[in-house]
């Protein structure tokens, strides 16, 4: 167990938590605001990843392929909104659960049908990819890094969108009352039409960033948005402060201990059955700790008591 | 009668004539489609008891299904291979019994229920959703890399199990198993619903603090009600993995978790025989489209779209008039 092996490790988990922060912020601030619990958030990374694939193997320019990602995520995402999320802010959270899981049937087997059941491959941008030394001596992959900072650039932007700018104010007031924030004259429909598109471009950035170093396939969003779920559920729903705090500690927590947990059973135990308990509970690990985290504080770290 | 009434009696009419006929006919294949959805069925009228009476929006119930299967694949293994369990301490020996993976199937998946309520309970709306369902994975990605009984491959069990008296190699006799299965449990639901513990129940998804307010204890019933509705989802685990001679982490899978939801939605919430409508009609969809195209999924998806919103009352709705109850 060395130190290079530490740093490369918690890197990894950075790099996932930053990633898992793209889809768990706009998975909050949907339920924020509108309510609402959207399953269909995975899909929109499909589709992003899906779009991002697509336009770098017909342009080349990885840039233009995220950004084509995210366009095509706010699209879908504005779409579905006016189409049939609209019709269920009013209902209660099994119908949307439902309604969305129908979205989630209709865009798998949609990309199935349009793309194939073969995974497609993104490369990473050549001027992003091979290792970076780091301080230390410390190789690590160049691509990898910028994730990191694209995801903490992310966070810094919607913060201060959140915080600072004049729609920020208006959703974050209708996060509060939304009838009030109505009355004096903001135009709720499009707010909510534009909160759901800014969650669902950060979905397909997310999908687009994360395809260069995953395959892309059908069915890719799904574990994602279970893990985004676990991230909310811990940092407190409709908190964007705590999807960033629970993205962090499960994308830690799930690198961390996919690596070191069957290291730590070594200890004591013959390697055989130490490597296959630590990566069962490693695999469980996020889970256990999110149940603790509810028994502790059932509305999450940072989330409204009531 | 009233108009449920006859459309509940001519589903069960459906559910007994097919099979039959089915059986004159020799068409098993049929009757293999019967079971199926029959099995959904039960597993669904195990969830709309937590769903529709209590309110409770499981999004993991598939643990109990899968708990039911792996049950049935545990024991059914150990038979196979002639070899007991923990060989060292306590030496248990498999079996092919039904009646007895019945019995362990019901134990182990109300115990799981009883261990996932007491936790998720502390939560409400949304986030019950998101833990039962985050507990769904935690099953799903425990039994994937459990690979002492297959990981993700899963087992296969060569023969199915045994019943007392009857061959149950034999279709139409492993059928009437499960129906008869189906039936008692839909005998148990009615008369949980008609009990002062299900008028308590239904109350306290209703009205939570004026169930408090009179002495009652809303939580207690609604742990009781999610352990039921638990064991009764896992007995069709064991039911399904028998039909299929085969259990895989699958049916951890979330997206079984939403399918036993569908079955219930499809059907109409709250209904006695809403859970047995949507499955049948699940079944005969995934048999009927799945010939028309390989992306069935997407009618299915637009399918339940229509249903949550311009049908709310489900299949049975839509048949039988103004829903009752749900709200």
């Amino acid at each position: 167990m060395s130190a290079i092996l530490i740093v490369e490790q918690v890197l990894n988990g950075l790099q996932f938590g930053v990633m898992l922060f793209l889809m768990a912020a706009g998975l909050t601030l949907i339920f924020g605001v509108m309510g609402l619990i959207n399953l269909a958030h995975g899909s929109l990374y499909m589709i992003g990843a899906f779009i991002a694939a697509t336009v770098a193997g017909l342009t080349g320019s990885f840039l233009l392929a995220v950004v084509a990602a995210m366009a095509a995520g706010a699209m879908a995402g504005a779409l579905i909104e006016m189409t049939v999320i609209r019709r269920l802010y009013h209902t209660d959270h099994l119908d949307q659960v439902l309604a969305t899981f129908a979205l989630i049937l209709i865009f798998s087997e949609g990309t199935r049908a349009l793309f194939g059941s073969f995974p497609l491959y993104l490369d990473t941008p050549a001027l992003l990819s091979g290792p970076v030394t780091l301080p230390g001596g410390i190789e690590y992959p160049r691509y990898r890094l910028a994730l990191i900072a694209a995801g903490l650039a992310v966070a810094l932007g919607l913060w201060l969108l959140i915080a600072k700018t004049r729609i920020g104010i208006q959703i974050r007031a209708g996060e509060n009352d939304r009838e009030m924030i109505a009355a004096l004259g903001v135009d709720i429909r499009t707010l909510y039409t534009f909160v759901f598109a800014l969650g669902a471009a950060l979905a397909g950035l997310a999908g687009a960033l994360v395809g260069a170093i995953q395959s892309v396939q059908v069915g890719m969003g799904e574990p994602v948005l279970i893990l985004a779920f676990v991230v909310i559920v811990i940092g407190g729903i409709g908190s964007i402060k705590g999807a960033f705090v629970g993205a962090l500690i499960v994308g830690l927590t799930d690198t961390l201990g996919g690596v070191f947990l069957p290291e730590l059973f070594k200890l004591f135990m013959e390697p055989a059955s130490a490597t296959q308990i630590g990566a069962s509970l490693s695999s469980m690990a996020i889970y256990l700790l999110m149940a603790a985290v509810l028994i502790w504080r059932p509305t999450g770290l940072f989330g409204v008591r009531t | 009668m009233t108009r449920e009434g006859y459309v509940n009696s001519a589903l069960v009419a459906a559910l007994i004539g097919v099979p039959l006929w089915a059986h004159v006919a020799g068409e098993p294949f049929t009757i293999t489609l019967a079971t199926r959805a029959v099995i959904f069925a039960l597993a669904a009228v195990g969830l709309n008891l937590a769903l529709g009476l209590g309110g409770l929006v499981s999004l993991g119930h598939a643990v109990f299904f899968g708990i039911g299967g792996y049950a049935m694949g545990i024991l059914a293994y150990h038979a196979q291979i002639y070899s007991p369990m923990f060989p060292d301490t306590l030496a248990i020996e498999g079996t092919k019994s039904m009646p007895v993976i019945w019995l362990v199937a019901i134990l182990c998946s109300a115990l799981a229920a009883f261990v996932i309520g007491l936790l998720s309970l502390r939560t409400t709306g949304v986030y019950f959703i998101m833990i039962t369902l985050a507990f769904g994975q935690m099953f799903y990605y425990f039994t994937i890399s459990w690979s002492a009984y297959g990981g993700e491959d899963g087992l296969s069990i060569y023969i199915r199990n045994s019943f007392p008296g009857l061959n149950t190699l034999v279709p139409i006799q492993f059928y009437a198993l499960c129906f008869a299965l189906l039936g008692g449990a839909l005998w148990l639901s009615a008369r949980i619903a008609r009990s002062p513990f299900g008028l308590m129940l239904n109350a306290s998804r209703q009205v939570p603090h004026r169930v408090e307010t009179v002495g009652l204890n809303g939580q207690r019933a609604k742990l009781l009600a999610f352990v039921i509705s638990g064991a009764i989802t896992g007995l069709a685990g064991a039911l399904f993995a028998d039909l299929n001679r085969f259990v895989s982490p699958t049916m951890f899978s979330w997206h079984m978790s939403g399918e036993i939801m569908i079955f219930v939605i499809l059907g109409g919430v709250a209904r006695l025989f809403g859970p047995v409508a949507g499955a049948v009609l699940f079944v005969a969809m995934e048999h009927v489209l799945g010939d028309l195209s390989d992306y069935w999924h997407i009618y299915l998806g637009a399918v339940l779209l229509g249903i949550v919103l311009f049908a709310r009352g489900g299949v049975i709705g839509l048949l039988a008039g103004q829903a009752k109850g749900h709200d």
